[in-house]
């Protein structure tokens, strides 16, 4: 009994933050515009660097690497790693006193509409570069359903796990004014360690090894190797619970430093 | 002239007047900086040549273009911000003053924290250069110098052109992005790993290739791919005036089709 009352709200949630992000068409296009764009020069240097390379390097050869740059480009909008900080404003500007005295805790809302801004995202800002990677490159990806069935979970896991991230990385603003360093050196790291730029399976020893220490090949890099099935059967199941892991990990930090960071307010508004 | 001076002063001394969110915006600049090498750092750990070019002639690709970048980005990449602008009816208030429109946008905030990223790409630069084997001639002592200069040109023009577009489209403001940040990602790597239409598009309707490989192909005395003789080398200052005449005309259209946010 209490649990349909919350799957509705969250289901609500997730519905009006879709038709929230639905608005801005234009943008939309504009977006997927540019993504294709640099998955086009992205494909080039994946390719490029397979050919010199011999053929193949740590598994891709030249279509796949070119299919790793696009499906990353499909996934860049929907799990949104540049930018969130709806939240840091809101701390700023005092909003947030808003969102606590609301009966629905902030994370779970927060959440919901994130998902559901990503939900909006996949199809119109994934398929122009997968479509024009098609078209120029050549796409291998593979043809049993499975792979895509686990895909679908893996990139509802990045999704969520971007969010946690961002949520913890908004919350300094309930100690620092201004965020736009941290927000930056936030995108710095996630777009090396997450495989954004180069795959994760081309990297050094050691940088490979400080990328797994982080949650970030959980946003981009594992998605991708789940679909593009790279990884198969229980390996698969083995990445997912790396994913489900993180998002767990990091929900609850958040969750507990929110609650340090709302006490303080509490403080301060007296 | 003095009144510039009396502007940008009161802008870098307001940006560094919050000295510890200064420290995080250039440390967060530095880290563009470095993540941008590190790219290429990783490709060399698993290849030696990329596009004809060696670890050390890809790095001096990569410092000519982020020198050049992260100037432009500096004095005018704010620029970018005129949807905001133009939404806000701020610009309005640009249009009473005796002073040419783009040249208040450009002046209303010089981004010293970007001075980061111009760190790292200089100190790649200082590195790579020595490692190259370069004929130091007067030419290309000339060349090596006006390079990034002219680099900087390159893509402050691209960043009024992307401004200039705005006017029009306003919400879809990133088009233009996939122009300059996709110039200046597309102009860190070698032209030749591009197919041929993407190379064209790169280096003659956006001018990427100008800002620095085809420098580069004069310096290391390189042959060049398909479409990009090595000679076109030397009319990188002819590619930056056109691209300014463009920007120019663009932003000046831009201007007249404005018609007021009604404040």
């Amino acid at each position: 009994m209490y649990c349909c009352p919350t799957v509705r709200l969250f289901a609500a949630f997730v519905a009006m933050g879709f038709r929230r992000w639905s608005t801005y068409r234009l943008a939309t296009a504009a977006g997927a515009f540019t993504n294709t764009v640099f998955g086009l020069i992205k494909a080039s240097i994946t390719v490029a660097t397979v050919g010199a390379a011999g053929g193949t390097l740590a598994g891709y050869d030249a279509v796949t690497g070119a299919t790793y740059a696009w499906v990353v480009q499909a996934l860049v909008a929907p799990v949104n790693v540049f930018h969130w900080s709806e939240l840091a404003q809101r701390v700023r500007d005092g909003d947030v006193a808003v969102d606590l005295a609301r009966p629905v805790d902030p994370q779970f809302a927060y959440l919901a509409s994130f998902l559901g801004r990503g939900a909006y995202q996949f199809l119109p800002r994934a398929l122009p570069p997968l479509l024009t990677g098609a078209l120029t490159t050549g796409l291998a990806l593979p043809l049993a359903p499975l792979p895509y069935l686990l895909g679908a979970v893996s990139v509802l896991l990045a999704v969520a796990l971007s969010f946690a991230c961002w949520w913890i990385v908004n919350l300094t603003a309930f100690w620092v004014v201004e965020l736009r360093g941290l927000i930056t050196l936030y995108v710095v790291a996630m777009s090396v360690l997450s495989g954004l730029i180069i795959p994760v399976h081309w990297f050094p020893g050691w940088l490979a090894t400080v990328a797994d220490l982080t949650p970030f090949p959980s946003l981009l890099q594992a998605p991708v190797d789940v679909i593009m099935g790279r990884v198969e059967g229980t390996e698969a199941l083995g990445v997912l619970a790396v994913q489900a892991g993180w998002l767990l990990g990091m929900l609850l930090l958040g969750r507990l430093v929110f609650a340090r960071g709302a006490a303080k307010l509490v403080v301060q508004g007296g | 002239m003095r009144a510039y001076r009396v502007l940008l002063g009161s802008r870098m001394r307001s940006q560094t007047a919050y000295r510890r969110s200064f420290a995080f915006d250039i440390l967060g600049s530095v880290g563009i900086g470095v993540v941008e090498f590190a790219e290429v750092y990783i490709i060399f750990t698993n290849v030696d040549v990329l596009g004809e070019l060696d670890f050390a002639a890809a790095a001096l690709l990569f410092a000519l273009a982020n020198v050049g970048f992260s100037v432009a980005d500096m004095v005018v990449g704010h620029v970018d911000r005129l949807p905001a602008y133009l939404r806000e009816g701020t610009l309005d208030a640009f249009l009473l003053r005796p002073l040419p429109v783009l040249a208040q946008l450009i002046t209303s905030d010089i981004s010293l924290r970007r001075l980061g990223r111009t760190g790292v790409a200089t100190a790649v630069f200082a590195v790579a250069l020595p490692l190259n084997d370069i004929v130091w001639t007067p030419a290309t002592v000339t060349l090596v110098v006006v390079a990034p200069v002219t680099a900087a040109a390159i893509f402050a023009a691209l960043f009024v052109c992307a401004a200039a577009i705005q006017f029009w489209l306003v919400e879809g403001g990133e088009f233009a992005n996939a122009f300059t940040y996709g110039g200046a990602y597309a102009s860190e790597y070698p032209a030749s790993i591009y197919s041929l239409p993407m190379r064209l598009l790169f280096s003659f309707v956006v001018p990427a290739a100008f800002a620095a490989y085809l420098p580069l192909l004069v310096l290391l005395d390189l042959p060049g791919p398909a479409g990009l003789p090595q000679w076109l080398g030397w009319c990188t200052p002819l590619a930056a005036a056109v691209i300014w005449a463009v920007a120019l005309a663009g932003w000046r259209a831009g201007l007249r089709h404005y018609t007021g946010a009604g404040s």
